[in-house]
């Protein structure tokens, strides 16, 4: 480890309401990788949102290269060589990759871009980084792993001295994450700061030199990695016994009846060949790698996808399967199914609406006579559902974008539970949402299967899978890779079968 | 919190109310013509069908489309309700039918076009903006085609006369229908399931597919009310004008998408109100028919609405950027 090349002290930040940084340390070296660790919501984003100017510090101070420093946007701080590689990748698909790395500040030869150079830089480049991309290649036919890797060569060309990894390894393969991991020991070789930030413990034993941990916006210490445990950490990061007990067996009867069947269900590349059952009662994980092809496969069931082929049935009222045509959710909500999606302000909620809007949104028939609104009976089950999941609002008239992501998740549930709908698929239940409102969401989840809804969970954690499935469902690029009962369920297991189809 | 909603989306309205008593007041003073009685009467007259086609775009608009061939479309259906009276001898009545039951034609071919094909609004009613001229064009065999007939009730619908001569006292009856029309449609709006669905696709469409709504039908009922009000607007604008002009109409209907823009519809769709609409439209009219009272050529109205739109709009986004600021 080098010199200290960057140093953020008493870093401060509030927004109306929330106290997002409170006093945050963060020190990192010349040659070192430092983990960023803490739980959704921590703070660590916000704080590499200070650092590179797109959000101003209420107070502290930053010292970069020895002169204290305050960038007012990511143009500033790239030029100045601190480079964040975000998990969202910021790339144009319909570019090539060398037009991408070059994207505004194209070499010119006349008036002309000159290709030729870009194209030859790009290559330079990515022999540096021991990278096998050609840079011709229209970026929307790499692979996400290889996006990356484009993405990162970008930020060196910008000649970093500080990059900041934003969760890379999220939607990569195993040995996409090898690759990277190579990559990150070239850049430490020659003697970059690098800040990671990742949820996944193991690969901070792996490749990070020192962690700094951050809770509810606060600095909490800063360790060496080789001279802790992944317990000391976590016990840092928590700081209080958040994760309960993985589930240990299922409480779902054997002989539970069937609620949905789906055989054969294709749709697309990211859906071949699926087929699995959901009993009442019961919470179905489905676990694999972002891509692995979850999301879509809920979205084909519930219709707002096309499918190719496939059978799908539902338990009618009679108790007995019967098999429905959804071709739209409008068939699937008809059919009893409620789809929360993870992307919530796009798919999930009107946000410039009031909570009892959105309430009611899917079951106006049942607050209409005839075509007029009966404003009073639907604010009376807007009120019924927040008494009831006791969302945070001062009045049922609040404006959703107005909620926490907790409380935005549970109106969105809240409309289900109007329309009663008995299946629910769930798409990453608690993303975006922070740590003591998960618990709540976890909460409310088990209540719904005790009283006889069925619940699809989709889930990219492998502690929510462990805690919240009775049976759990693994999927790997597209397909169905394997099933797990809950008491058989290790990580291990799990992740295996996750990564089964990849080479 | 509900006080805070209330007043962020009132006030548009009331800058625009301000806007219409300031216009107001410097007419009054700086012309005497405008004060009299016969002025307010004439202006009211030219305001309806403006208003009419505003009623009915500010769904397209609340749904974050457009439409832009209300303004042709409006000619074009009054030039052959026009012609059906002067060649066919057909019933004024069956005449202004038939001038509804085109704009709702129009309506539904825009509605088809864009919420269940998948056209983008501005393409599509481009589209049928050109349509609906040539038609209009081609199907005007009379040169003076109007649903006035000498001496007929028509003169009467938005204009009752007591009396006869000069004597004679004039009440628009007009201004009172539309209030009528825009209290039923604020209503529509805001109390019936398809106003709300309306609001819901413009504010945030996938949404509201994914919570089992059929999207693609209320999208098209939008454009069919708004293709009903051109309809309607296209009676008010044979009542006003002595005849109807084939090929004209373009650039009507930006009158009218003005007016609502200016009454507070949320340029990115998702709000808007039908009273907000009225007003906005009169500022519109205010301009188009006042300035040339106070000596203003008609190209300053022009100028001047666009400055006045450019000003309506900002007040949209940077109310929108505060509220989240305010996050």
């Amino acid at each position: 480890m080098g010199d200290v090349i960057l140093t953020m002290k008493g870093i401060d930040k509030s927004f109306p309401g929330v106290h997002a940084l409170d006093h945050v340390d963060l020190e990192v070296r010349r040659g070192e990788v430092h983990a960023l660790m803490g739980e959704n919501g921590a703070g660590k984003s916000t704080l590499m949102k200070v650092l590179t100017g797109i959000y101003k510090k209420d107070s502290g101070t930053i010292t970069y290269e020895g002169r204290e420093v305050e960038f007012q946007n990511t143009r500033e701080a790239q030029d100045a060589g601190v480079v964040i590689v975000h998990q969202e990748l910021n790339m144009v698909g319909d570019l090539t990759v060398a037009q991408n790395i070059f994207i505004g500040r194209e070499p010119k030869k006349g008036i002309r871009i000159d290709d030729k150079k870009m194209i030859e830089d790009s290559k330079a480049l990515f022999d540096e980084l021991h990278i096998d991309i050609n840079p011709r290649e229209k970026m929307n036919e790499l692979t996400v792993g290889k996006q990356q890797m484009c993405e990162i060569a970008k930020a060196i060309s910008h000649h970093a001295k500080l990059i900041i990894f934003d969760e890379p390894s999220a939607a990569l393969t195993e040995k996409e994450i090898a690759d990277l991991f190579n990559i990150i020991r070239d850049l430490r070789k020659k003697n970059l700061g690098i800040v990671y930030i990742s949820h996944r413990m193991d690969e901070i034993k792996v490749i990070t030199d020192r962690v700094t941990v951050m809770r509810d916006g606060c600095y909490v210490g800063t360790l060496v990695t080789k001279d802790c445990t992944k317990e000391d950490i976590i016990n840092m990061m928590v700081g209080r016994v958040i994760y309960e007990e993985p589930k240990t067996h299922s409480m779902v009867p054997k002989d539970a009846p069937v609620v949905l069947k789906v055989e054969n269900l294709n749709a697309g590349r990211m859906v071949q060949d699926v087929s699995f059952e959901l009993r009442k009662g019961e919470i179905l994980g489905f676990s694999g790698l972002m891509g692995a092809g979850r999301t879509e496969t809920a979205r084909a069931i519930f219709g707002a996808d096309p499918k190719q082929s496939g059978k799908i049935s539902i338990m009618g009222k009679d108790g007995q399967l019967h098999e429905v045509t959804i071709n739209s959710p409008q068939d699937a909500v008809k059919a009893g199914i409620g789809y929360l999606s993870e992307d919530r302000k796009r798919y999930g909620i009107v946000v410039e609406k009031s909570i009892t809007e959105n309430s009611t949104l899917a079951s106006m028939e049942d607050f209409c006579n005839g075509p007029f609104i009966n404003k009073v009976k639907e604010k009376k089950a807007a009120e019924k559902y927040i008494k009831e999941l006791a969302t945070k609002t001062p009045s049922a008239d609040q404006l959703v974008v107005n909620l926490s992501g907790g409380n935005q998740q549970k109106v969105v549930i809240a409309k289900w539970l109007v329309r009663n709908s008995d299946i629910l698929i769930f798409d990453e239940p608690t993303r975006g949402i922070d740590v003591g409102a998960k618990n709540e969401i976890y909460k409310l989840m088990n209540k719904l299967v005790s009283e006889g809804k069925s619940i699809i969970m989709i889930s990219s954690e492998m502690t929510e899978i462990l805690r919240m499935s009775d049976r759990i469902v693994i999927m790997c690029e597209g397909r169905k890779t394997g099933e797990l009962m809950i008491e058989e369920a290790t990580q291990e297991r799990i992740m295996d079968k996750a990564t089964r189809n990849i080479d | 919190m509900t006080k805070k909603k209330s007043k962020l989306l009132g006030d548009q309205r009331f800058i625009v109310l301000l806007v219409i008593i300031a216009l107001i007041t410097v007419y009054v003073i700086f012309s005497k013509e405008f004060r009299k009685y016969s002025s307010i009467l004439s202006m009211l007259d030219f305001s309806y069908y403006d208003i009419l086609m505003a009623i009915g775009v500010t769904f397209p608009l609340i749904t974050a489309g457009v439409d832009l061939s209300i303004g042709t479309g409006m000619v074009c259906y009054a030039l052959i309700g026009g012609t059906l009276v002067r060649n066919y001898n057909c019933p004024v009545a069956v005449a202004m039918l038939v001038c509804i039951l085109l704009g709702c034609g129009i309506g539904l071919l825009n509605g088809v076009l864009i919420g269940i094909m998948g056209l983008p609004p501005f393409l599509a009613t481009l589209c049928t903006c050109m349509i609906t001229r040539g038609i209009g064009s081609r199907c005007s065999a009379t040169p003076w085609p109007t649903l006035k007939q000498p001496g007929g009730w028509f003169h009467s619908i938005f204009k009752l006369t007591f009396g006869s001569g000069r004597g004679a006292f004039k009440f628009p009856i007009g201004i009172i229908l539309m209030i009528i029309l825009v209290l039923v449609m604020e209503f529509v709006l805001n109390h019936t399931r398809f106003g709300r669905y309306t609001i819901a696709i413009g504010s945030n469409k996938e949404a509201t597919i994914l919570s089992g709504i059929n999207v693609k039908f209320y999208h098209v009922m939008d454009y069919v009310i708004c293709g009903l009000f051109a309809g309607l607007a296209a009676i008010a604008y044979a009542a006003v004008t002595p005849t109807v002009q084939p090929g004209t109409g373009a650039g009507l209907e930006l009158d009218a998408i003005g007016g609502v823009f200016v009454g507070g519809v949320a340029a990115t769709g998702g709000y808007g109100s039908i009273i907000g609409t009225f007003a906005g439209v009169f500022v519109i009219v205010l301009l188009k028919t006042g300035l040339p009272y106070i000596g203003l050529q008609a190209n300053w109205q022009q100028i001047i609405t666009g400055f006045v739109l450019i000003g309506a709009v900002l007040i949209d986004i940077i109310k929108r950027k505060r509220a989240v600021a305010k996050q």
